[in-house]
């Protein structure tokens, strides 16, 4: 028997593992998830994201989601109880403009990964700067924001994820380090409270097994994803 | 439930005439009857303003509502969406609601930037970036699939961003004498592109045309120069 929602998913993924997070909020837990080969794509995946052809994809019903951050505005508008979003709207477009800069550097993070010498060395400074514009932003403002209620885990922390758990395996696999304690003391306190968090320790994929994968990635990125 | 401005209420837009994403913002006030102070920003000499209100990014458009700044124009559209709920933007289902911001951040975040490559690429590389151009519009194409505009039957969320692939794109093809982007391959966006700027509100926030073909010219020459 089908059932109503759908998610395909790669175990690495961060964006995935923000609609994870996210349904598990909900109370959406009788869902099929599907583990995508991303080096490898099913036909699935390719008809029902062909624009992006990644995931995650988010099926409710007949009707197909894509982009993580456009899923979370809809698993938020669609079951509305423990909201991801803020009610205001400003606080709603603080943390739209927050996701949107940390998506623009995860590229620079992620290419810092995956890239050598100059350009790894340029991206890796570029990030250094944006992450110090969170940390700055983000400074006097205790971990686990913009949530409405209590224990709940917000849209923008969701955003935030790769900051505060891949993005350490990210350094290590890919020989570069940024988050350094003294310089980023209020994102270290918040990735402390966000891996200890018990919705959110349930969904973290294993620190080895990340490590060995992004070590793979870093050193065969331009082999294994013809760009 | 119409939420109209008082005395106190101030809103202010920090923008330039030419930047499709700065004019996107002036429609959507305009459309919603928004009364608005505009700030025209020279982008070499940006004021202390802009940079107290976006000092993340320094650039425009910047929108201030009773002093809080909002930056990011597709999150300003859904902020002035929230605030003012007369002549929405955003359809109310949330399905379709997503499909607009799809389609808002894909215009964005791909097409402009396959645009951009596709104009000033050479030889080879022009030719799979020019390719990868039309598979995209192709997506845009078959998004309006028989209505008169991405929003329905009128203007939304889509058609608002879009609106620099209505005016922005055949002016800098002039100027640059490609024929990439034709009514022959896009049938459907043309038609659309000749509905949209019918509208007389969407031609109030347009940039003056001589002025603007004027601007481009020299952008590209600029361009050119500097890539000697």
């Amino acid at each position: 028997m089908a059932k109503e929602v759908t998610l395909l998913g790669f175990w690495a993924s961060p964006f995935v593992f923000r609609v994870k997070v996210a349904l598990q909020q909900k109370g959406v837990v009788d869902y099929e998830y599907i583990e995508e080969d991303i080096f490898n794509k099913s036909p699935r995946l390719l008809e029902l994201n062909p624009v992006y052809k990644k995931v995650p994809v988010f099926i409710h019903g007949e009707k197909v989601v894509n982009e993580s951050l456009i899923i979370l505005e809809y698993i938020d508008e669609t079951w509305q109880q423990n909201p991801l979003l803020p009610r205001d709207p400003y606080q709603r477009a603080m943390a739209r403009f927050w996701a949107k800069y940390s998506e623009e550097l995860m590229v620079k993070a992620f290419m810092a990964l995956v890239l050598k010498g100059e350009a790894k060395e340029k991206n890796a400074k570029e990030f250094a700067e944006g992450l110090e514009k969170i940390e700055g932003e983000f400074k006097g403002k205790s971990g686990l924001l913009f949530a409405e209620g209590e224990g709940n885990i917000g849209y923008l922390e969701l955003a935030f994820g790769w900051i505060l758990y891949w993005l350490p395996v990210w350094e290590e696999a890919g020989s570069f380090q940024i988050l350094d304690p003294q310089k980023f003391p209020v994102i270290n306190e918040w990735s402390t409270k966000f891996v200890n968090h018990p919705l959110i320790k349930e969904n973290l994929p294993a620190r080895d097994r990340m490590l060995v994968y992004f070590r793979k990635l870093s050193e065969e990125f331009f082999t294994l994803f013809r760009a | 439930k119409c939420k109209t401005l008082t005395m106190a209420e101030e809103v202010k837009l920090y923008g330039t005439w030419s930047s499709p994403f700065s004019r996107r913002i002036e429609l959507a006030l305009k459309l919603k009857g928004v009364p608005f102070e505009y700030i025209e920003e020279d982008l070499s000499n940006k004021s202390p303003e802009l940079l107290k209100y976006n000092p993340a990014h320094k650039k425009i458009p910047v929108l201030v509502h009773n002093s809080k700044p909002i930056a990011e124009s597709q999150v300003i559209l859904e902020y002035i969406d929230e605030i003012w709920n007369n002549n929405p933007i955003l359809p109310q289902d949330p399905y379709q609601r997503a499909m607009a911001r799809f389609w808002g951040k894909f215009i964005d975040e791909k097409v402009l930037a396959t645009r951009m490559k596709a104009n000033f690429a050479e030889g080879k590389e022009r030719e799979l970036v020019t390719e990868e151009f039309f598979q995209q519009m192709e997506f845009l194409e078959n998004e309006l699939n028989g209505k008169d505009f991405f929003g329905g039957e009128t203007i939304g969320f889509v058609d608002i961003v879009a609106i620099v692939v209505a005016i922005w794109f055949p002016l800098t093809q002039e100027v640059l004498g490609v024929d990439t982007f034709t009514e022959e391959k896009f049938p459907v966006l043309f038609k659309w592109i000749r509905k949209i700027t019918e509208i007389d509100v969407v031609n109030e926030c347009r940039p003056p045309r001589e002025k603007h073909l004027a601007y481009v010219k020299a952008r590209i020459e600029d361009l050119k120069s500097a890539s000697k």
